[in-house]
């Protein structure tokens, strides 16, 4: 099966005068569709990992290829453009945009791109919205919502461009046991109906055992990678 | 509506308080800016009107000992296909003479004007406070304060002696009050055909008084060396009041500069009070701005992002400072007046300078906004993501 992102070689030192390295000689590769966590400890270096997956921070060695496609020498506009239309991103603090509504925060990355909704994608918006259980409160800021109600817009946001990859970074980390278990359920869902390859950071073991692999980052580097056999 | 200007909108919206400030803070400068301009502006046309709004503005003149020329009426067909702007053109035949009641003698200058040709400049029918304009040729109007200090009643004789020892009998049958003690005091008006017949000047005159549309007086001297160019005035002097009035007009110049100083500076301050506002906003919103990097929005349209901000902030400010600035040039002139009722100032009320202000609201603000349009282009996203 083809790969959605590829790592080779990646090392990631903080500072310059006071170096600190936090990733040594990373290769990773996570298989179109398929449902992966990363675990590890605080401090460890899976954040750092999943931004220079996600094209927001560069490795100082190494290459990330995204659906094929090197990105080491991209221009900023380049890797925006493939922020936008092949990840969606799903932060712990979930990062609403405060001034705009929940459904309008799920239309924004559209709207990034094509400025302008259109009946369909009003339309898939809606669905989403419906998928993670907010057809009632759509309407409503994000200001004006739960913790775990603005997490799953942040997910129907991650959702609407169709994106081929979902980053998550400890989408959970802030929520009770109860609205966790819900979370995992819609991205479970997603990852069957739309075939969206997802690598979710958690430091909550139970849910990484739900997903096909787990791999585990300790000290920066991959100290576990285990493949649930696919049934 | 493109994702910057939705964006936009949505910011100044959600922090309406700080928007209203800027607008306002723009409104009150550019109305200042707009009060202190037509106010200048009006100063200085009061001023030139009561200079030269019942004066010659462009005088034909003899450069000759006697200060006569003939044939006025050659001349003056040739300045009024000439120049199209003229608004007023009238022959005039001055002589000096010593005047007496009997007890007292005083100078005069016995003006003999085409009263008809004159009005435009003069406004003669106005200004006569007691009986008429002269008709027969041994009759004279005198201003008031000769009328006052020599007590003459109207159909009182006064003997003048002009330049030859000729002495003339003229009788009073008005007062004019020009609003200018010299001319009430020496001015002596009698017909132009009394003047030359009396004199024994058949068709000389001294001068050809001219005025031209309230537009153009500033383009008085253009037009005097337009006029001295014909050939029809080669033997003559063409002058005009500017030439006559430098100090009046350096004058009206360092006013203006000053003016413009003041408005340049509110203008400034303007644009820096902007400026830090809209800095402020771009630190406040830069978590949301790196949301929006994350999610794909470009540097580009990051920036035009605040540019619109100072766009839509210029565009409020600007509309809310041309209103509020005709609101006080309105009230300024309604309730500033003088005990007769007229406005201290008559402030010019002049669309296009408001127009200028507008858009130099508009401008400013946009500038304004560049620098924090930088700064959000600039925005690294790690920088959100990583710190919360
Ligand atoms: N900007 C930075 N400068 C220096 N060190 C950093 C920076 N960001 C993270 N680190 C360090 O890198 C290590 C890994 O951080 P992170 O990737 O956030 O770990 P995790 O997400 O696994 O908790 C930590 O020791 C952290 O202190
Ligand atoms: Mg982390």
């Amino acid at each position: 099966m083809a790969k959605a992102i590829e790592l080779n070689g990646i090392n990631k030192i903080y500072g310059t005068a006071i170096r600190t390295q936090v990733l040594f000689d990373i290769d990773l590769a996570f298989e179109e569709q398929s449902f992966n966590s990363i675990i590890g400890q605080s401090g460890s270096g899976k954040s750092t990992l999943m931004n220079i997956m996600g094209t927001l921070d560069r490795p100082t060695s190494g290459t990330v290829t995204i659906g094929g496609i090197q990105t080491g020498s991209m221009r900023k506009n380049n890797l925006a453009v493939v922020r936008n239309e092949t990840i969606g991103f799903i932060f712990q603090f979930h990062y609403l945009l405060p001034e705009f509504t929940a459904l309008e925060n799920v239309l924004m990355p559209y709207l990034i791109k094509h400025n302008r909704p259109t009946a369909e994608v009003r339309e898939r918006a809606n669905e989403l919205m419906e998928l993670v259980g907010l057809g009632k409160v759509k309407n409503n800021l994000a200001t004006q919502m739960s913790g775990g109600q603005q997490q799953r817009t942040a997910i129907a946001r991650a959702l609407i461009m169709n994106p081929k990859i979902i980053l998550a970074d400890e989408p959970t980390g802030n929520l009770d046991s109860d609205t966790t278990e819900i979370v995992y359920e819609i991205l479970r869902k997603v990852n069957s109906q739309f075939k969206t390859t997802f690598v979710i950071i958690t430091h909550d073991r139970k849910i990484a055992e739900k997903a096909d692999r787990i791999v585990e980052i300790r000290d920066g580097r991959i100290s576990l990678d285990i493949a649930r056999p696919i049934i | 509506m493109s994702v910057s200007l939705k964006i936009a909108v949505r910011f100044l919206k959600s922090s309406r308080g700080q928007t209203i400030l800027i607008v306002l803070g723009i409104a009150i400068g550019i109305s200042v800016q707009i009060f202190i301009g037509s106010l200048i502006q009006g100063l200085q046309k009061s001023l030139v009107e009561t200079t030269i709004g019942n004066a010659s503005q462009i005088t034909v003149v003899s450069p000759d000992d006697d200060k006569r020329f003939s044939d006025p009426e050659r001349v003056m067909q040739a300045i009024r296909q000439a120049e199209g702007q003229i608004t007023a053109l009238s022959p005039a035949l001055d002589q000096a003479g010593l005047a007496t009641d009997g007890d007292e003698t005083g100078s005069v200058l016995i003006r003999g004007l085409d009263f008809a040709a004159a009005e435009p400049i003069y406004a003669l029918a106005d200004r006569i406070v007691q009986g008429r304009l002269p008709s027969a040729s041994d009759e004279a109007v005198i201003g008031k304060v000769l009328q006052a200090e020599w007590d003459v009643a109207i159909g009182d004789t006064l003997d003048v002696t002009v330049a030859g020892g000729k002495r003339l009998t003229y009788t009073v049958c008005g007062v004019f009050d020009l609003q200018v003690q010299s001319l009430n005091t020496s001015w002596f008006l009698t017909t132009l055909a009394s003047a030359q017949e009396r004199f024994d000047l058949a068709g000389q005159v001294t001068s050809i008084e001219m005025q031209v549309e309230s537009g153009d007086v500033f383009l008085a001297d253009t037009i005097a060396a337009e006029l001295q160019a014909l050939p029809e005035l080669m033997d003559l002097e063409v002058t005009n009041w500017k030439a006559q009035n430098e100090q009046l007009l350096s004058g009206l110049n360092g006013q203006s500069v000053s003016s413009i100083m003041i408005q340049v500076f509110v203008v400034v301050s303007v644009v820096l009070a902007i400026a830090s506002v809209l800095a402020i906003s771009v630190m406040q919103k830069s978590r949301q701005i790196g949301i929006l990097k994350a999610m794909g929005i470009k540097s580009r349209q990051a920036s035009l992002v605040f540019l619109y901000q100072g766009l839509i902030l210029g565009v409020l400010g600007g509309l809310a400072g041309v209103a509020l600035g005709l609101g006080l040039a309105y009230s300024f002139t309604v309730f500033a007046r003088n005990p007769d009722g007229t406005p201290v100032v008559a402030l010019l009320i002049d669309p296009a300078f408001f127009v200028l202000s507008f858009l130099i609201a508009v401008t400013a603000s946009s500038l304004a906004s560049l620098i924090p349009a930088r700064k959000s282009a600039r925005l690294d996203p790690i920088e959100v993501i990583r710190n919360g």
